[in-house]
């Protein structure tokens, strides 16, 4: 039995539409099998939420009178520096993005308390915000200094524009050393003392679109609290990473571009995060809907935890010294059951990628889609699969002469 | 003076096996009651503790921990969680060492146990979203 999204587009129209969330997903298969879900079910919704730090806003901020030119120059919003290297009123601000007088790690652990990811918050929450820039001169563009007062809704295009967002499986970070460290993992009590991990597993987008057939170039999405679209593959988009007999990959793999108009969104799907002793960030909501077009989709949206494989990772050692040691994998059902052996030690799971609001992400996505607010779309063009031979390359080593390591 | 102080002490996993407590009595004449302790010996201590003695004592008893790399802090009347503010990422419940917060499976909410809370206050700086409040 094959539908067409077609097909599946004149149901939500007609609101006869079969929507359920990846969790469900999972009973649906493994009571009905795949075939007959299959004919059942039209769409299956997915969800994660948690901290992405490739994620950042890009804005128009109109222009002043008389006019300055802030590419080139310098610019601040709430203190938190912008990248101001494009056109007069163009600015872009990263989630990761820390003032200047920050003490950083100074004291250590730093707590970064406000960045990037903070104002993006403050944006969306409607909130004034204060944009400061100095910049020089032009016969065009003679104004060099600014100071004012913005919102979100009197700025021009204000969209979300992650690079990287949707990790398809991430790594479980451990410490074997004797200290704790402060990750963007979270904190890792030392001596296998904690095992931090960080994909929604089941309701994960990625691990319910594997081999990327519903996810493409121009997917309708849900983000931030509204909709969006997926621009591209993602930054160090690896799809070729190791993969179970079901295809799914037992580490990092895919990820997503993803882009979305800020002023849909809400803080409730998009919050600013520090993360201690490693900088701020932000909590990014995602969710993709899955056209149930045939079995084999059925299929890979009833996956569940108990299938899914993370790799655990040392974070005091292997991690931060590039090393590509895997301390063995362990299944996304018994990190969610509260702990893990590691070495022959019982260490207890923390999630940091919040799994309540996965849920509730997937379940919104199923009441837009059942009340005919979201109809799905095709990819315009794949991002590249499984046996495209592209792979997460390390930086280039070639220091210029009379250059030592660190 | 005498003075009495509640305070947590954090013990490194290194310092875990050793009689720091014996030297608080013998070397500085304090009085001790613990309140709440959690010690593994290659883990990470946690104690909650009142102690009590001459002003210059203790004053001298707090160089000698911090030389020994205990963390001295005060222990604090109340934690409280803020439900509306909170995310349930959980990056709180894996610096819990006292386990008040948790879990509750399988919906995979955070909550807050007051009554095994011992005001330590790791929380409060693990929180992303700040959602962690110290009340005094």
């Amino acid at each position: 039995m094959t539908k067409t999204l077609e097909e599946i587009n004149e149901k939500i129209r007609r609101g006869k539409v079969v929507v359920v969330t990846a969790e469900e997903m999972v009973e649906v298969v493994r009571e009905q099998g795949a075939a007959k879900a299959a004919q059942r079910v039209d769409v299956v919704t997915t969800g994660t939420f948690g901290a992405m730090c490739s994620s950042g806003v890009m804005m128009n901020l109109g222009h002043s009178r008389p006019r300055i030119k802030l590419g080139g120059g310098r610019v601040t919003l709430n203190g938190v520096p912008a990248y101001a290297g494009l056109a007069a009123a163009d600015i872009y601000l990263g989630a990761t993005a820390i003032p200047d007088e920050d003490p950083r790690n100074a004291v250590y652990p730093g707590e970064f308390r406000y960045g990037g990811g903070h104002v993006i918050e403050d944006l969306v929450a409607g909130r004034q915000v204060l944009l400061e820039a100095a910049t020089y001169g032009t016969d065009c563009y003679p104004r060099r200094q600014l100071a004012t007062w913005i919102t979100l809704e009197e700025l021009n295009e204000v969209y979300l524009f992650n690079p990287r967002n949707g990790y398809q499986n991430y790594n479980i970070a451990v410490n074997r050393s004797d200290r704790t460290i402060y990750t963007y993992m979270g904190t890792l009590q030392a001596n296998l003392g904690s095992a931090n991990y960080c994909s929604a597993g089941q309701l994960s987008p990625l691990f319910n679109d594997p081999f990327y057939r519903a996810t493409g170039i121009g997917t309708r999405i849900f983000l931030g609290g509204g909709i969006g679209y997926v621009a591209w593959q993602g930054t160090q988009h690896s799809p070729g990473a190791k993969r179970t007999d079901k295809g799914l990959p037992m580490g990092g793999a895919g990820t997503l571009a993803v882009i979305g108009d800020l002023k849909q969104m809400s803080v409730r799907h998009l919050r600013g995060a520090s993360l201690r002793g490693y900088g701020t960030s932000l909590m990014v909501g995602l969710g993709i809907p899955i056209p149930v077009l045939d079995e084999e989709v059925a299929a890979q949206t009833g996956v569940s935890d108990a299938e899914i494989l993370a790799p655990i990772v040392d974070y005091s050692e292997a991690y931060p010294s590039r090393e590509p040691e895997v301390m063995g994998h362990v299944s996304y059902a018994q990190l969610k059951s509260g702990s893990i052996e590691v070495e022959g030690k019982t260490v207890p799971t923390t999630p940091l990628s919040s799994y309540p609001r996965a849920r509730e992400i997937a379940e919104l996505v199923k009441e837009w889609i059942g009340s005919g607010t979201l109809e799905l779309t095709a990819p315009v063009a794949p991002i590249p699969g499984a046996d495209s031979g592209v792979a997460v390359r390390p930086m280039p080593d070639h220091p210029p002469s009379g250059t030592a390591a660190e | 003076m005498q003075v009495t102080h509640r305070v947590v002490l954090h013990f490194p996993p290194a310092v875990s096996g050793k009689p720091i407590v014996y030297h608080l009595v013998r070397d500085y004449n304090l009085i001790f009651n613990i309140l709440k302790a959690s010690i593994g010996l290659e883990d990470q201590g946690l104690m909650v503790m009142e102690l009590s003695g001459e002003e210059a004592d203790y004053r001298k008893a707090t160089d000698f921990l911090a030389k020994r790399g205990v963390r001295l802090q005060p222990l604090y009347q109340d934690i409280r969680k803020d439900d509306e503010s909170c995310v349930d990422c959980g990056a709180c419940v894996g610096v819990c060492p006292s386990e008040a917060l948790k879990f509750e499976r399988p919906e995979m909410k955070v909550v807050l146990d007051p009554d095994s809370c011992v005001a330590c206050a790791e929380c409060v700086t693990a929180c992303p979203v700040r959602a962690m409040k110290l009340t005094f």
